[in-house]
């Protein structure tokens, strides 16, 4: 082969990864050990502009990048905004309205009112004569000219994608793939996706929902991929770039677009996937991310440093996408969370957020309602001076009054004792949120270190920690860029699953054992068709288990592609006693799925430089800015407020104090205790 | 002792949190899917004196909004009067009698009383609804049920657990009455399981708080919950607002009930009696007690859904025991569709009265309806018998806000249908159609969402069907100028006989043949305002997705639209 390996030392790697508002970038250099930070804008119509802009701004010419990692929201925004390409579906006869009926769901247990649009409209989705049966036997023959018939009205009434979805199409596939070969004989592009592809197990409106998305952003991902390939070409970057997906592995740009479906969630996935990195690096594999944004708080387990993945995840009300991703929990709390006082006199943070526009009152945006973030700065956590994205400067003193009067008034204190009040149970709601996604699914939290990212969340870290029972926070070199990070470490990744749904008793050992072998080849395969490729192959297998009668599963990590079913049964109560302190030795156990994860292992990054040596003081003094009063448990403590990059490495920081650098700010509580590691995290153990 | 407002805010939150872990607990280790995907179960703290909920689960299910207060205390008055064993640490009492402050006997209640220094702190409660319960019929609701009796087995409450140990002899008991037992010592240790969940956060509060205060705490955001539900109530206008409901019959005596509520506002509480509605029936559709109040709460608590779910805030809603009607059933009345049906029409009755006073807060009637549909059979391929259940949601109502959903969750539950590839992978039946039913909304500036319409066909031997749903007389109803939904319509297809059931909406045991099918359509939401002050773009792209004919837009909108 000409090319280099791209991911071989000596070598020059960039990540991007757009957000919201900023397009953040990391660039590593393997040539010189530098390491490269931007930040720019994001470019909301077309994220191309803010890539190249990232890129352009990282001061390496683009010739000498030999890997370009991107991470994008364009799909995510798509399907949240419905801004999606005009989509028809070929489906069952009698069965066109599974995707909008749903599960007879609300979006909340209580208020009788909801809306719901489906992503593909009704008038598009048009129904064909077939029909299998549960076991794979057709039971209607597919007619053929219908089939022809549907393609050419969606094609006339101007469909860009098909999707194709029939009944028990992942017990017997034959009909979907010809109706798909028909499709594709008289469809213009290559987007038609077939139900089972993406996802080849039961339950039809989740399956017709993960092809419709799939379909309705192919080319949406396709344009965007188009867009961004040549905008590096003309600046001098023309080889392959791989795309972040939502499983936290990578995939060459020029695969992505098949399965766009999969790119959903890739931005947080990319974060936790940093995270898992950085903390096998630090010693700490067992992490609870804590990824605090302004209007929502992402959060995920991490054991062992394998983040936890689902195949369920739903990215909005009655929208499943039920492909392997990194499992990440959104809480709705964040900085934007208002606070109130309610008709009892009670002080209530959320559920409602000030978002980004009009925001906290103290980004003078016209936010009027006192949020967390207002009372951070009140309180002296956040320096006035430091905020980004400022539109007309409002005095801590205005903010401070209208604590005072919206909240302390009718609770009986004053602005500080209110803001006060409003962080704590903050604080407290988010922990209640995160301990239900991560600890109370039967982990012991003493076994977790708290990994905060994010703009806001080293600021509420240790509190969070405290309300938890988690031990230590460890805070990244960079929180603020942490998901472009994410792009720079992740490995190439291929998820698999089979549904087996047996009990374990009776199992075919030596089947099973097929299926995961199948599994191996088929991941490798993929792998070796990447420019990129990795060092080592690492395959990781798990069962989804339950007992006999049960819904909900289990996964359990199995230690090799060998079943083994006493082995199986063992490891099954084991992880079940484990989770929920009940042992069931009346009842069998049955096997539901075999996963596997076949990852290509890049090299190892470095991750020393993130923080410059160079730019570090030789005593902890000489890290100081100032001192100022920080309000701490109810009163005001002159507290010393440090430059995070200059601290000594072997400096040993204690609570309370502020550690301010350009995109975060970590709080130490009074008890806390910092020091640093070799790649520049702070590990903070949390005070009694 | 007095508390600051941090303190407070920070122990309810607390108390939530730990209610919201059983809830978790609960489900995420039940057997039966109607508690693991169903979510058909409720966790909560209860005080040590007389029961008052003090907090409850918010993923708990609606139907339990408040019925498990009246079970707890129950068991705390009967152990005072000697008639159960006196508690002691690590017992849990198991009690299913719906006249004991339930609902019907499947919803099964554990109570663990929580000892701190040698004397009860509080109680922690739950229910979950088995799949089955035994009786005439699999899964307990028989729709021709005359007697408690027939319905299954009914537990007073009995310690199942002693000092922390199942007892072995109430457990033979229990599962010797029931069907599927092997797989009920699942849900029974998941749900003793919740509550230990709930004593460990609940020591951990107390012991960072101390007792003393989270008491102090707990009195105080009772007194607070209620100023809350009393300061909602103060926006209403003082007056009286009425309103009429009907259960389709009782499942077997072919004549509607009726609800009659009037609902008096006053000051700051409201009052409802239900004075003129029909009296106690000879089929399973009365209500207890504690399901009314039940079904008035969780009617209130979906128009203000931000006061939490507390005793205090019941304490404004006066209901007036409806004594002499079939919303107040004693013993052996039987009950089995209180829980499903009667509750759904207590909650829309609510909704008719309170949307006259809070129009821009309460929706037309939502569809209202689990619509309970099961087969029970013998798989000749599989050699072994079946029990099907095909649960159905509905329309919901038009509101200020806009259009209803279609195909929502029943009133009283927040459970997912199951898919149709499941079904037909586990039992001998084939879905025709799985659809939005057209036309069924009802007509108003906003309209009402759509039901379901789906057909089933018996595959394989025979089977019977039974049907428990209701709105098969009247849809449900629209609200100011609004029309109603429409009606739940059930066709079984027999050879070449079209069957509809007499009592159009409940039925027992109609024998099937394989080839035989079932046709259901769900009922539509009430239409909110008038008809003809819908947007005429909003009905032609409603001609277009094909949810009204041109002719229905005509009819119902009066808006000409080319088809």
């Amino acid at each position: 082969m000409a090319e280099k390996n791209p991911a071989s030392s000596g070598t020059v790697v960039a990540g991007i990864d757009v957000g919201g508002t900023f397009t953040d970038l990391i660039l590593i250099d393997g040539r010189t050990r530098q390491v490269r930070i931007a930040k720019t804008p994001t470019t909301v119509d077309n994220q191309a502009f803010g890539v190249v802009a990232a890129l352009e701004s990282a001061g390496v010419p683009m010739p000498e990048i030999d890997l370009v990692v991107h991470g994008t929201t364009t799909t995510t925004n798509a399907v949240l905004e419905r801004r999606l390409a005009r989509t028809g579906m070929i489906t069952t006869r009698g069965f066109r309205d599974v995707i909008e009926l749903g599960r007879r769901t609300r979006p909340q247990p209580y208020g009788m009112t909801g809306t719901f649009v489906p992503v593909i409209p009704r008038d598009l989705r048009l129904e064909v004569s077939e029909r299998m049966e549960a076991g794979g036997i057709v039971r209607s023959a597919l007619d053929e000219a219908e089939v022809c018939a549907a393609v050419d009205e969606l094609l006339a009434a101007g469909c860009e994608s098909l999707v194709i979805h029939f009944l028990h199409s992942y017990a017997n596939p034959s009909h979907e793939l010809r109706a798909g070969e028909i499709a594709a004989g008289r469809w213009p592009n290559g987007y038609v996706t077939l139900g089972h592809k993406l996802l080849s197990e039961a339950r039809e409106f989740e399956r017709g929902v993960t092809a419709a998305v799939n379909a309705s952003v192919q080319p949406i991902l396709e344009r965007y991929v188009e867009r961004l390939r040549r905008e590096l070409a003309g600046r001098g970057y023309s080889r392959d770039f791989l795309m972040m997906n939502g499983n936290g592995g990578m995939i060459s740009s020029r695969f992505v677009a098949d399965e766009a479906a999969k790119t959903v969630m890739s931005g947080p996935a990319s974060g936790v996937i940093a995270a898992a990195y950085t903390g096998r690096r630090a010693g700490f594999p067992s992490l609870v991310t804590y990824d605090m944004g302004g209007t929502s708080t992402d959060v995920a387990l991490i054991l062992n440093a394998e983040p936890a993945v689902s195949n369920e995840t739903e990215i909005e009300y009655a929208m499943p996408i039920h492909v392997p991703m990194v499992a990440v929990h959104t809480v709705g709390a964040g900085g934007g969370s208002i606070a109130r006082v309610d008709a009892s006199g009670l002080i209530q943070v959320g559920p409602h957020s000030a978002g980004a526009m009009p925001g906290p009152i103290c980004y003078g945006r016209g936010g009027s309602e006192p949020t967390i973030t207002d009372a951070n700065l009140v309180l002296g956590r956040l320096n006035p001076n430091r905020l980004l994205s400022v539109d007309r400067p409002v005095t801590v003193e205005h903010v401070r009054s209208i604590f005072a009067e919206t909240i302390g008034r009718p609770a009986g204190l004053d602005g500080n004792e209110a803001a006060g009040a409003v962080l704590r149970l903050g604080n407290m709601k988010m922990a209640g949120a995160v301990r239900m996604v991560s600890v109370a699914r039967g982990h012991d939290p003493r076994d977790f270190a708290l990994f905060a990212f994010g703009g806001a969340g080293p600021l509420h870290a240790t509190a969070l920690a405290r309300e938890l029972g988690l031990p230590r926070v460890l805070v990244p070199a960079r929180p603020g860029i942490t998901n472009a990070l994410g792009c720079v470490v992740a490995d190439l990744r291929h998820d698999f699953v089979n549904t087996v749904n047996h009990p374990v008793a009776s199992l075919d050992e030596a089947a099973m054992g097929a299926i995961l072998e199948r599994h191996r080849a088929e991941g490798a395969a993929l792998i070796a068709k990447e420019a990129a490729q990795p060092e080592t192959i690492r395959y990781l297998h798990s069962a989804d288990m339950q007992f006999v009668g049960q819904t909900h599963i289990i996964t359990v990590p199995l230690p090799s592609a060998r079943i083994d079913r006493a082995e199986l049964q063992d490891l099954f109560e084991k992880a079940y006693f484990a989770r929920f302190r009940v042992d069931l030795p009346e009842i069998r156990a049955s096997l539901v799925n075999l996963n596997t994860s076949v990852i290509g292992v890049r090299e190892a990054i470095d991750l020393s430089r993130l923080i410059d040596p160079a730019g570090r003081a030789a005593t902890l003094e000489a890290a100081l800015v100032e001192r100022r009063p920080v309000w701490f448990a109810g009163k005001w403590i002159d507290t010393p407020v440090y430059a995070r990059e200059r601290l000594p490495l072997d400096a040993v920081v204690s609570g309370p104090a502020i550690l301010e650098q350009m995109d975060a700010t970590t709080v130490l509580e009074p008890g806390d205790r910092a020091t640093s590691d070799t790649d520049g995290n702070l590990i903070i153990e949390v005070g009694g | 002792m007095t508390l600051d407002a941090i303190t407070l805010s920070v122990i309810q939150a607390a108390l939530q949190q730990t209610c919201d872990e059983m809830d978790l607990a609960f489900s995420r280790a039940a057997f039966s899917p109607v508690i693991a995907e169903a979510n058909d179960r409720s966790d909560g703290i209860y005080a040590a004196d007389d029961g008052a909920l003090i907090a409850q689960g918010s993923q708990g299910l609606p139907v339990f909004v408040g019925v498990m207060q009246y079970s707890t205390k129950t068991i705390i008055e009967m152990c005072a009067a000697g008639r159960c064993l006196p508690p002691e640490a690590g017992d849990i009492y198991i009690v299913n009698d719906p006249y004991l402050g339930g609902t019907h006997l499947m919803d099964v209640r554990f109570a663990m009383p929580v000892f701190r220094g040698g004397a009860i702190f509080c109680w922690l409660s739950n229910t979950g609804h088995w799949p089955d319960i035994g009786g005439a019929v699999p899964g307990g609701f028989s729709a021709s049920a005359t007697a408690v009796e027939q319905e299954g087995l009914r537990l007073p409450p009995v310690k199942l657990f002693k000092a922390g140990k199942l007892d072995p002899e109430i457990y033979a008991i229990i599962t010797s009455n029931i069907r599927v037992a092997d797989q009920r010592i699942g849900d029974i240790k998941a749900q003793a399981a919740a509550l230990h969940v709930g004593k460990d956060r609940l020591f951990q509060i107390l012991d960072r708080y101390g007792d003393e205060t989270v008491v102090a705490a707990i009195a105080e955001l009772r007194r607070r919950a209620a100023a809350q539900m009393r300061a909602a109530i103060a926006t209403i206008a003082d007056g009286t607002y009425r309103s009429t409901a009907f259960v389709d019959s009782d499942g077997v005596v072919d004549a509607p009930l009726t609800i009659a509520l009037s609902v008096e506002k006053a000051g700051d509480q409201l009052t409802f009696d239900f004075a003129g509605s029909s009296p106690p029936c000879a089929g399973p559709m009365n209500s207890v007690l504690a399901t009314t109040l039940s079904s008035v709460y969780l009617a209130m608590r979906h128009i203000f859904p931000e006061v939490p779910i507390s005793a205090g805030a019941f304490e404004p809603l006066i209901v007036k025991r409806p004594q002499g009607t079939f919303l107040d059933a004693r013993y052996p009345r039987p009950v089995s569709g209180c829980a499903a049906e009667v509750s759904q029409r207590i909650a829309e009755a609510v909704f008719a009265a309170m949307v006259q006073a809070l129009p821009d807060r309460v929706t037309a009637a939502p569809a209202g309806s689990s619509g309970n549909f099961a087969l029970g059979g013998s798989d000749p391929a599989r050699g072994r018998d079946f029990v099907m259940y095909q649960i159905s949601g509905g329309g919901y109502g038009g509101h200020a806000g806009g259009d209803g959903l279609s195909n929502g969750c029943s009133t009283i539950g927040i459970s997912k249908s199951p898919p149709v590839e499941i079904m037909e992978q586990a039992f001998p039946v084939l879905y025709r159609s799985y659809a939005i039913r057209e036309g069924s909304g009802g007509a108003g500036k906003h309209r009402g969402g759509f039901g379901l319409a789906y057909e089933v066909e018996l595959l394989r031997g025979e089977a019977r069907a039974s049907f428990v749903m209701d709105h098969g007389r009247t849809g449900p109803q629209g609200a100011l100028g609004g029309r109603d939904g429409a009606v739940n319509e059930v066709t079984v297809f027999r050879g070449d006989a079209a069957h509809v059931p007499p009592h159009l909406s409940k039925e027992q045991d109609i024998p099937l043949k394989a080839g035989d099918r079932v046709r259901v359509g769900t009922p539509g939401g009430g239409g909110y305002g008038d008809p003809a002050e819908r947007d005429p773009a909003l009905v032609r792209r409603d001609v277009r997705l094909g949810y009204y004919t041109a002719e229905q837009a005509s009819e119902k909108f009066g808006v000409a639209v080319a088809e």
